[in-house]
């Protein structure tokens, strides 16, 4: 089912999801526990599956509160997951113990989207990224670790080495901390990386080359990449896949391309609409979502996007839509019961309400 | 006249180390009535000082000189008594973070209302019709005016902001990353509602930000600035398909595009720092056709059609060869 941008098969996945979901805990006042009121969930991640292969990029979107971070929380376990499988490389992962996934920590890495957090303010480059071979006890010797920190750093783009192995994170612009970062990330030489929103506290100029570095480590490592982000060009440029997130459901999912010339969610479709392009000439009308999401706690029966849908009927309200193949194309996938009906209907300007 | 002109706008900052930084180095700008302009630029070029340089809201630290037109008024001569009659009167602002143009512990409407009670706009039951007025032509339910900053969310937060930049009804408004916190689609409503309001009002929009798709969407014209410096302005049209300067070509070659099919590819290097004397042309280090002359000599603005103006040493080669 999945494929790379130059259409070959893969093999068995990396990272198999199926069926996630995690809630978390509404907090009940002392009145409501004292009449016994029953515990209330926020629906925050409401049953996704997908796959990630090695060497691949796939790439969440969607609005903020849509649970792209939950999900990528809950696969690094550091939410726990309310139900649902994650097996990483064929092993079930889902309910291993802090302990038990320790040695796993290795092969699941997270970048976060600013570097200027996630970065100890009083490390130099050299000991950030040395760090970790410390705590997982790698290279034998100061000598053999100080060679890696520097072949790292010199592979994230931080050229010369000995120009920005002794500067701390406050010496370094935006860009080179987001490199530092991911060398730091590289170290235990993981099979997945994580990134959330990786390139949007940087500079336009340099995202770019952020992105490009990205891409051309997962290719050379085989390394799974899936990046969350609300920046959908980004997502077009550089993912193989998209997989389009509304409210805890990813309801579209498909080749990057595709998702974005031919969307088939109406969602996808306004989502794809407020994007401004470069050319002045190709200036768009944005088909603009009123209302507002529904409640997370008291999720609606029936398709959650009804609410704000402007193809919506009676049976949409009624049945819950499955991310089913979109007519034509296998590797395509949306979550929309009139998927086929509406494809060529127009989205009115204001969408909902 | 022009609505608003700036002349060689220099601004330094006098660095706590001791040294100084020219952060605006001989701006030139002008604004029409009812125009839309971008300002853009990577963090540093000097987009924001610009603008807090003509609100008159720079630190102490800084000096500025240079001619400051509102209406033909020099309103940089007299220092803040001759900025004060007009800031958020004639010009005001939104900010980038709207949570932090608000005080948390008024009202939104109380806020509102303060603005015009100061500058003696309206009082009393007028100014909280008005009130009413704004918060509605900005998209929030007149009856929000009660609630406090924290009750809103962040596109309501920004849309609360914009109704008090308005609130004196200005005639420029500048608007620093109006949107860039915000999700797309709240985004789209916000840049959408800010264009039909400037429309409406024959209000001077000056939006200062990163995002070149944002512009190329809500402005008719843009200035590209660099190192302090305007590298390049020009309407948007002839910006993004006649560039005139290697910088705002690579600006554009930066920047995703949903349909692009060309690769996206960063500039490389860093801009240069501002605390010392540079030679030649600032982008230089950093541009893939610098030239010879690019190192020693500083291009100057040269205009090369109606409103196109750019600082490059290749316009100058480009003539001498044609000539």
């Amino acid at each position: 089912m999945s494929t790379l941008r130059n259409g070959a098969q893969l093999e068995p996945p990396l990272l198999e999801v199926r069926d996630l979901v995690t809630y978390y805990p509404v907090r009940r006042s002392f009145i409501d526990s004292l009449q016994r009121r029953p515990r209330q969930w926020a629906h925050a991640v409401d049953g996704i599956s997908f796959d990630l292969h090695g060497g691949q990029m796939l790439a969440l979107v969607g609005e903020s509160g849509c649970g792209k971070t939950t999900t990528a929380q809950s696969l690094l376990r550091m939410v726990e997951p309310t139900s649902g499988t994650i097996r990483l490389d064929g092993r079930d992962i889902t309910h291993l113990s802090q302990r038990e996934l320790r040695p796993l920590r290795r092969t699941m890495q997270m970048v976060y989207q600013d570097p200027y957090e996630s970065l100890d303010p009083r490390f130099r480059a050299r000991q950030t990224v040395e760090e970790p071979m410390l705590v997982h006890g790698i290279g034998s010797g100061k000598a053999e670790r100080r060679a890696l920190v520097d072949e790292l750093l010199e592979r994230v783009g931080l050229t010369p080495p000995d120009l920005y192995a002794d500067r701390y994170p406050h010496e370094m612009s935006g860009g080179q901390r987001q490199r530092l970062a991911i060398a730091a990330s590289l170290v235990l030489n993981p099979r997945l990386l994580v990134t959330d929103e990786p390139v949007s506290m940087l500079d336009v100029s340099v995202r770019a080359g952020v992105l490009e570095l990205l891409d051309s480590l997962r290719r050379e490592f085989t390394m799974g990449v899936l990046m969350i982000t609300h920046d959908l060009s980004t997502a077009s440029h550089f993912a193989d896949e998209i997989a389009v997130m509304y409210f805890g459901r990813i309801v579209e999912r498909g080749p990057a391309k595709e998702v974005v010339r031919h969307p088939r969610h109406p969602y996808t479709r306004a989502l794809l609409s407020v994007v401004p392009p470069r050319d002045p000439r190709r200036r768009t009308t944005p088909h603009i979502l009123q209302g507002e999401a529904p409640d997370p706690v008291a999720v609606p029966t029936g398709c959650r996007f009804a609410s704000r849908c402007p193809f919506v009927t009676d049976a949409c309200r009624e049945r819950d839509p499955g991310l089913d193949p979109v007519t034509g194309s296998a590797a395509h996938e949306v979550a929309c019961i009139r998927a086929d009906e509406i494809e060529s209907a127009a989205l009115p300007e204001v969408v909902g309400k | 006249m022009s609505l608003l002109q700036v002349v060689d706008l220099n601004v330094w900052f006098d660095l706590p180390g001791g040294g100084r930084l020219h952060a605006v180095q001989g701006v030139d700008l002008v604004v029409d009535r009812g125009e839309r302009l971008g300002l853009v630029g990577e963090s540093g070029c000097g987009k924001t000082t610009v603008m807090m340089a003509i609100m008159g809201l720079l630190p102490s630290s800084a000096t500025v000189s240079g001619e400051i037109r509102l209406d033909g008024e020099d309103i940089l001569a007299g220092g803040e008594d001759s900025i004060r009659p007009h800031r958020w009167v004639d010009m005001a602002m939104v900010f980038q973070g709207a949570m932090n143009a608000f005080n948390p512990v008024q009202t939104v409407g109380r806020q509102i209302v303060e603005p015009m009670e100061l500058h003696g706009v309206a009082s009393g039951q007028a100014a909280h019709r008005r009130t009413s007025e704004l918060l509605e032509m900005v998209g929030i339910p007149a009856s929000a005016a009660n609630r406090y900053p924290h009750e809103f969310s962040g596109g309501m937060r920004q849309r609360a902001a914009l109704a008090m930049a308005l609130a004196c009804d200005p005639k420029v408004l500048f608007a620093d990353e109006p949107t860039t916190a915000l999700d797309v689609m709240v985004q789209a409503q916000i840049l959408k509602r800010l264009v039909e309001l400037a429309d409406e009002l024959d209000l001077a929009l000056v939006l200062v930000t990163h995002d070149l798709p944002v512009v190329a969407q809500a402005c008719d014209r843009a200035m590209v600035m660099y190192a302090g410096r305007v590298a390049e302005q020009a309407d948007m049209d002839v910006l993004f398909h006649d560039p005139r300067h290697p910088y705002t070509e690579l600006l554009f070659a930066a920047t995703p595009d949903l349909y692009g099919e060309e690769d996206v590819v960063s500039i490389p290097g860093n801009p240069p720092r501002l605390d010392r004397k540079l030679v030649g042309c600032p982008f230089a280090p950093r541009c893939p056709k610098a030239m010879d002359v690019c190192r020693h000599e500083e291009p100057l603005p040269l205009t090369i059609g109606t409103g196109h103006v750019a600082a490059c040493h290749l316009n100058t080669r480009a003539r001498e060869v044609t000539a």
